[in-house]
């Protein structure tokens, strides 16, 4: 696959090449610098998940590029109603000209690509793909480290349930770094190191991070565990990143959070506000990113 | 009197062990001679069946026909019109209609000849009440009402103290059990097998060990009950060991093979193509070939459909939201024919016991499965090595939730008879 992609439905699909793009144009890009590239453009933010931090992301993102935005949440309008996937799409279709959807099944992004002529764009799809939040990241670690070829990525916490650990973990290992899947077993099945080339599974915390140059803490999806039982207090005793552990990692490493994130559960306070977390960076750059997406996906397409 | 001549044809019938030229003399819907060619009588009419195949009646165990209460996916006249154009000549219909079949009325509803079914129909009834695994139906009024086996499937029967109760009561009737095995406590929300491709897709997985665990159990109950019970679409290869392991002991297990359970796996949901999620979920290729190993070695009684349709706003949803099932009853011979006869060599023989044979003897219908004198004039009438291509756009069943359009098969039905009268020719 060469060019740019149509739609924007994970990492899995993307060369290396439209990794690179992507960041490329990303670094080009600033909110406080509007552009016009996608004046007169219209841009439909479809939520069918409660989200703040990517809808508003995505928000700032289309205005700061001249495109205007309509946000339909799935508790407002038809679709509460009882309006099929396809025909909200289909509806929408005929009145923008790109999509951004969050949606709480796997795949949805995928059907509307399927169905629709207009580009997609998934903003966070189940537990299967958050590719835009997977390109901030990799944006924020190559504002701090040359490459991530080489790099010793570990993510620890909630793999199974986390789309944001599958899209890293795609984007990753297409650029060369070394990813370590680090969590108990009803969170890290070890299906997950099939999911992309050279991962490994440690389940020693402290034998993880030994060494990392990122690491990436995910949050416990309560809401998505149904039935899986875990015990908290015991959870934090194992893979909470405190001020020990994140000695254990090169002094130089970086501790991110794709957000939304529970003090005191994934990492200390000191962690979370020390000089090695860049939690606030990945925000900003989330603008600047999905900048990039949407100027690549709709620019110079009429 | 009304008679037919079936002449020219190969007769592949393994109830009387004949494998060799025959000719068929029909008469009032009976099977009146079977003889050398040319040896026989002439009759009203005669079918041509040189070069082909001649086959006791193909029997599916496993359809669901939706009628009543679902006649938007499919009707029992459109159903059973899909079987006759599969070389199907009885079809087992399973009870999750709505309502639920648990009642003789409804069972008798189903055999009316208002339906307008085109071939043989014989119910499965619930074998409990609404099939909601609190109660057993009442298996006696339903047989007296044509039932020919109870289970509930769609869904298993999960307790314990039931299912020995079900297979105990199914036991004194003479009837089987067929069980769906799948312990739903392991796979609530779980649109998919539980493996590799499950996790890429950020899918919910059904454990392989959601349905061998239940097939255990099943088969230890069955000892206990001195009954008969059959496996219903088995798609793991640890539930195969264990039907394997209960023949071995003598006891009356039987097991079903689906065409999509030897032609897929898990790894076709990639995409997330609903045409490729039904219950039991496609498993591990290693799981297909176990299953592929068992049709060949016997293990695997017979092979159905699970014919299962769907309309398309049903189907043509998120992954998570999609019913389960797929269409079938077209492309059984197709599959069958192509993948083991032609691909694995199995004989003919071994063919026919799957479609006919076994699936008679398994719900025991007298005089049907076999073409010896006196028996039902079904009969199926194949080419086993004509190439044709499936066209999903001219099914004759009401739905086509089927991956299966533009598949190319060797091996064709040509003429598909119930009780002497021609109802399908390609």
């Amino acid at each position: 696959m060469n060019g740019k992609p149509r739609s924007l439905l994970g990492i899995e699909p993307l060369t290396s090449r439209q990794i690179i793009d992507f960041l490329s144009a990303a670094r080009k890009m600033d909110p406080k610098r509007p552009r016009t590239t996608l004046r007169g453009r219209r841009i439909a933010l479809l939520f069918y998940e409660n989200s703040t931090r990517t809808r508003v992301s995505f928000e700032v993102a289309a205005k700061s590029l001249g495109a205007s935005t309509v946000v339909m949440h799935a508790s407002s309008s038809s679709i509460e109603k009882g309006e099929s996937l396809k025909d909200t799409g289909l509806t929408l279709q005929s009145i923008v000209d790109a999509i951004v959807v969050r949606h709480p099944n796997s795949g949805a992004p995928t059907l509307l690509s399927r169905i629709l002529d207009i580009p997609i764009v998934n903003a966070g799809d189940g537990m299967h793909e958050h590719p835009s939040q997977a390109l901030l990241d990799a944006f924020t670690i190559l504002e701090h480290k040359k490459t991530l070829k080489g790099l010793k990525i570990v993510t620890v916490g909630d793999i199974y349930h986390s789309r944001v650990a599958r899209s890293d973990a795609h984007l990753f290992t297409k650029l060369g770094a070394h990813v370590t899947f680090c969590g108990p077993e009803v969170l890290l099945p070890e299906e997950a190191t099939q999911l992309a080339p050279g991962i490994r599974i440690v389940r020693d915390m402290d034998e993880a991070l030994t060494g990392a140059d990122v690491v990436m803490m995910l949050r416990v999806q309560q809401e998505r565990l149904s039935g899986l039982q875990i015990n908290l207090d015991e959870y934090i005793r194992r893979y909470q990143l405190n001020p020990r552990r994140v000695k254990l990692a090169k002094k130089n490493a970086l501790v991110m959070h794709p957000g939304p994130m529970i003090r005191g559960m994934e990492m200390t306070d000191e962690v979370a506000d020390g000089p090695q977390s860049v939690v606030l960076e990945q925000v900003l750059n989330g603008v600047k990113v999905r900048m990039a997406i949407l100027a690549s996906i709709l620019g110079g397409r009429r | 009197m009304n008679s037919l001549l079936i002449r020219g044809g190969h007769l592949v019938d393994p109830a009387q062990n004949i494998d060799e030229p025959r000719d068929i003399l029909i008469v009032d819907g009976r099977v009146a001679e079977v003889g050398a060619p040319g040896k026989l009588q002439s009759a009203d009419k005669v079918v041509n069946a040189l070069g082909l195949i001649v086959a006791p009646g193909l029997i599916d165990l496993h359809v669901h026909l939706r009628e009543p209460g679902q006649t938007h996916k499919e009707t029992i006249a459109t159903g059973t019109a899909a079987a006759a154009a599969g070389g199907f000549t009885s079809v087992c219909a399973m009870p999750n209609t709505k309502p639920v079949n648990d009642s003789p009325a409804i069972t008798r509803w189903m055999q009316d000849p208002e339906r307008g079914a085109v071939v043989n129909v014989f119910p499965i009834a619930a074998a409990t009440a609404g099939s909601a695994g609190e109660k057993l139906s009442d298996f006696a009024a339903l047989c007296r009402a044509g039932a020919v086996a109870v289970s509930d499937d769609g869904k298993p029967i999960l307790d314990d103290a039931l299912m020995h109760e079900a297979l105990a009561t199914a036991a004194r009737l003479g009837i089987p059990v067929i069980q769906h095995a799948e312990d739903t406590r392991l796979t609530a929300s779980a649109p998919m097998h539980l493996g590799v491709t499950s996790f890429r897709l950020g899918l919910r997985g059904q454990p392989a060990e959601a349905e061998w665990k239940i097939v255990e159990r099943d088969i230890r109950l069955a000892e206990m009950a001195g009954a008969q019970l059959h496996v219903a679409h088995i798609s793991t290869r640890e539930g195969l060991a264990l039907v394997r392991e209960a023949k071995q002991r003598g006891l009356k297990v039987s097991a079903e093979a689906c065409p999509h359970y030897f032609l897929f796996t898990d790894e076709n949901c990639a995409d997330y193509d609903t045409r490729y999620k039904m219950n039991p979920p496609l498993r591990t290729a290693a799981d297909r070939d176990a299953l592929l190993h068992g049709l060949v070695d016997g293990t695997l009684d017979i092979i159905a459909s699970d014919h299962a349709p769907h309309a398309k706003f049903e189907k043509f949803v998120e992954f998570d939201r999609a019913a389960f099932g797929i269409t079938g009853l077209e492309i059984v011979v197709g599959a069958t024919l192509t993948h083991l006869h032609r691909a694995r060599k199995v004989p003919l023989k071994r063919i026919i016991e799957l479609l006919s044979t076994n699936p008679a003897r398994i719900v025991h219908l007298e005089g049907r499965g076999t073409l010896a004198p006196g028996a039902h004039a079904d009969v199926t009438v194949l080419d086993p090595k004509k190439r044709w291509i499936y066209d999903l756009s001219k099914t004759l069943s009401k739905s086509r939730n089927a991956p299966y359009g533009g598949m190319e098969f060797y091996g064709k039905v040509m003429k598909t008879i119930v009780a002497g009268n021609i109802v399908f020719e390609a």
